[in-house]
């Protein structure tokens, strides 16, 4: 068996790693493999998420809190004193055997316990853990589907012989192209391309929400998280609503799992009940709870918006930047874009015509959030986790390429400030680009329809104007954060 | 000041004390005389602190006090074996075999980092086996020297 522990003691320099000594050798010794994180004096060495995912069971040989104990949630635990492991750890490796044997029907045994004498931020930095979580899990889908998504858009320009291009391939009739595919056709091919991008945005969602459940509830968490996070896209919920569906179903489904039922249903506890039920309960709350006030929300808001079309006009592009930067692809971002697309459809404009004028804004604000991002991640890399200064790389294509997708990592994991930064941004271009007078004909494409942009040099401004915004906010906000972050830190070390 | 974690001078063997207070003095009185630590009596305060928290006396007759203090300056190691033994309530007995660690209050993580790596040697019985038969201090030192190098 694979077993991962932890081991701490009151000094943190002796018996935490002898107990990491002890129950490594103790379990080379019965044939198991022991990986150990010593909580020490020295410092924790965190073991990989994936290796806790691979262990079946979990010892905590600890005489102090146990940090971040929620990762290893829903595995069968032993719980032992420091000093047990070190005076017997072949019994205590003997006992984490016996507790992954009878351990199936308790998945969530080991379930973060709240304690006083952690620090205050204990429960909040809980939460970030199971947010990153399904961020990490995310991030590859939205830089795979949205550098798909821009090259098929280049690849477009070439096969349609101009700018045109990035409309057409989204046009096409994806079903009848497949089924009558033209290996030599590029258009063919940009089309397979953007499809591809496609559905691997249409698991954005669904893999957050799914993969924070997973860390809230282990694997029975998997079905409701995903389930709720395909719920939220369904209803027009967006990342906002994929969070709340990865929490709501995470915790539902731990909740189920402490069910105390009797033997005979304990064994289809974890494959049909506790998904069956918590699967049912999210559905309900997204689709009858929760997507009446969404479109409730949004034809307010689009009949709102229409009966201010006749006011200022950069005023309206200021309130259409900031929604299509509010929830980048939720609600709010939908009717903004909708309402720009929709205008598009009216026959006869002329060539500088307001809806022209409101599709500018609308795209320019909408590239404004992943620039930003990738601007503030590229020169303050200080703030941003490994990951997300990866995924800030991507966010240039994609911001360039007016795929919003490319900043939800960033506001998923840290939504508040991301999205005060976001919106402030996308507000300044949006009236920027009003107020230059900067029209466009095409729906979407970003700087790959350029040429289809009357003004494109003053667009372009527009865009590095919010952009800077944006990237100066969010780098002001995290600063404030990780200044206040050390020196909470700093409080505790001084009254422990 | 030394880099090393243990010098010959640190080593006491043979010691006859009466109870581990004693040894524990004793052990502190040799990490004062070779200036690891700049205050014996403020020390061995801590160690007993922590000693009375959960008594440190591991299988294989072994007793384990130690302690992070200030007034240690650099991560040091003292030995001492006991034949008469003295109480630190391991699970077979009297420890004969006391290992006195100190640790500074405030040290970069590398220069704790020796002491980790001497408590993970601490469960091997081969290791300590090696030091209670060493024949003088100048050998002891030399195994815990190797063992951490």
């Amino acid at each position: 068996m694979k077993f991962v522990a932890v081991s701490s003691c009151p000094t943190g320099i002796a018996h935490t790693y002898m107990a990491a000594e002890a129950l490594e050798q103790a379990g080379r010794a019965a044939g198991h493999e022991v990986v150990v994180e010593t909580q020490g004096s020295i410092g924790t060495d965190e073991i990989p998420l994936s290796v806790i995912q691979d262990a079946d069971g979990v010892i905590f040989a600890a005489d102090l809190e146990v940090k971040g104990k929620e990762r290893f949630a829903g595995k069968p635990t032993i719980s032992v004193g420091v000093k047990r492991a070190v005076h017997e750890p072949a019994k205590v490796i003997d006992e984490a055997v016996a507790a992954v044997a009878s351990g199936v029907a308790t998945p969530a045994a080991s379930a973060p316990v709240p304690t006083s004498s952690g620090p205050a931020d204990s429960g909040l930095s809980r939460v970030r853990k199971q947010l990153m979580t399904g961020v990490s899990y995310m991030i590859p889908f939205v830089a795979a589907g949205g550098i798909l998504i821009a090259i098929s858009f280049m690849l477009a320009q070439v096969a349609w012989g101009g700018a045109e291009g990035a409309i057409e391939v989204t046009a096409a009739d994806q079903v009848a192209v497949f089924s009558d595919f033209d290996l030599g056709s590029l258009q063919h091919w940009s089309i397979v391309l953007l499809a591809t991008g496609q559905l691997a945005f249409g698991f954005l969602v669904p893999v957050l929400s799914g993969y924070i459940a997973f860390a809230i509830a282990d694997r029975p968490g998997l079905v409701p998280g995903f389930v709720g996070g395909a719920a939220s896209v369904l209803v027009g919920a967006g990342f906002l609503g994929g969070l709340l569906t990865g929490f709501a179903a995470g915790f539902l489904a731990l909740w189920i799992s402490r069910w105390k039922v009797h033997k005979g249903v304990r064994g289809i506890m974890p494959v049909v009940v506790i998904p069956l039920l918590s699967s049912l309960g999210i559905g309900i709350l997204m689709l009858v709870l929760i997507g009446r006030p969404i479109a409730a929300l949004m034809g307010g808001l689009t009949s709102w918006l229409e009966g201010l079309s006749g006011g200022s006009i950069v005023l309206l592009g200021v309130l259409l930047g900031a929604m299509m930067g509010s929830d980048l692809g939720g609600p709010i971002n939908k009717v903004a874009y909708t309402f720009a697309v929709t205008g598009l459809a009216t026959q006869g404009l002329a060539s500088d015509a307001a809806q022209y004028k409101i599709m500018a804004a609308v795209m320019a604000a909408g590239m404004v959030a992943p620039l930003g991002m990738a601007l503030a991640s590229t020169v303050r890399k200080k703030l941003f986790t490994p990951i997300e200064r990866e995924n800030g790389k991507a966010s240039w294509l994609l911001g360039a390429s007016f795929i919003s997708e490319g900043a939800i990592p960033f506001a998923a994991a840290d939504p508040w400030r991301v999205i005060v930064s976001s919106i402030a941004g996308s507000a300044v271009t949006g009236g920027l680009v009003m107020a230059f007078g900067s029209t466009l004909v095409a729906p979407h494409g970003g700087v790959w329809v350029l040429p289809l942009i009357g003004n494109p040099f003053l667009f372009l401004l527009a865009v590095a104007a919010g952009t800077c915004v944006t990237a100066g906010a969010i780098i002001v906000l995290k600063s404030m954060r990780a200044t206040s972050a050390v020196k909470e830190e700093a409080a505790a070390v001084a009254a422990a | 000041m030394s880099d090393t974690l243990i010098t010959a001078d640190l080593v006491a063997v043979g010691l006859d004390a009466v109870d581990k207070d004693a040894v524990i003095e004793a052990l502190a009185g040799k990490l004062a005389a070779a200036g690891r630590v700049t205050d014996a009596a403020a020390f061995v305060a801590d160690v007993t602190a922590r000693e009375a928290q959960t008594a440190t006396g591991m299988p294989g007759n072994i007793g384990l006090p130690h302690a992070k203090s200030a007034a240690v300056t650099v991560p040091s190691l003292a030995v001492a074996t006991v034949p008469g033994g003295v109480d630190f309530a391991g699970p077979d007995g009297p420890a004969t075999l006391v290992f006195l660690i100190a640790a500074p209050a405030e040290g970069a993580n590398e220069h704790l980092q020796i002491l980790a790596k001497l408590a993970r040697k601490l469960v091997n019985p081969a290791f300590t086996g090696s030091i209670r038969d060493a024949a003088d201090a100048d050998a002891v030192a030399a195994i815990v020297t190797e063992a951490v190098s």
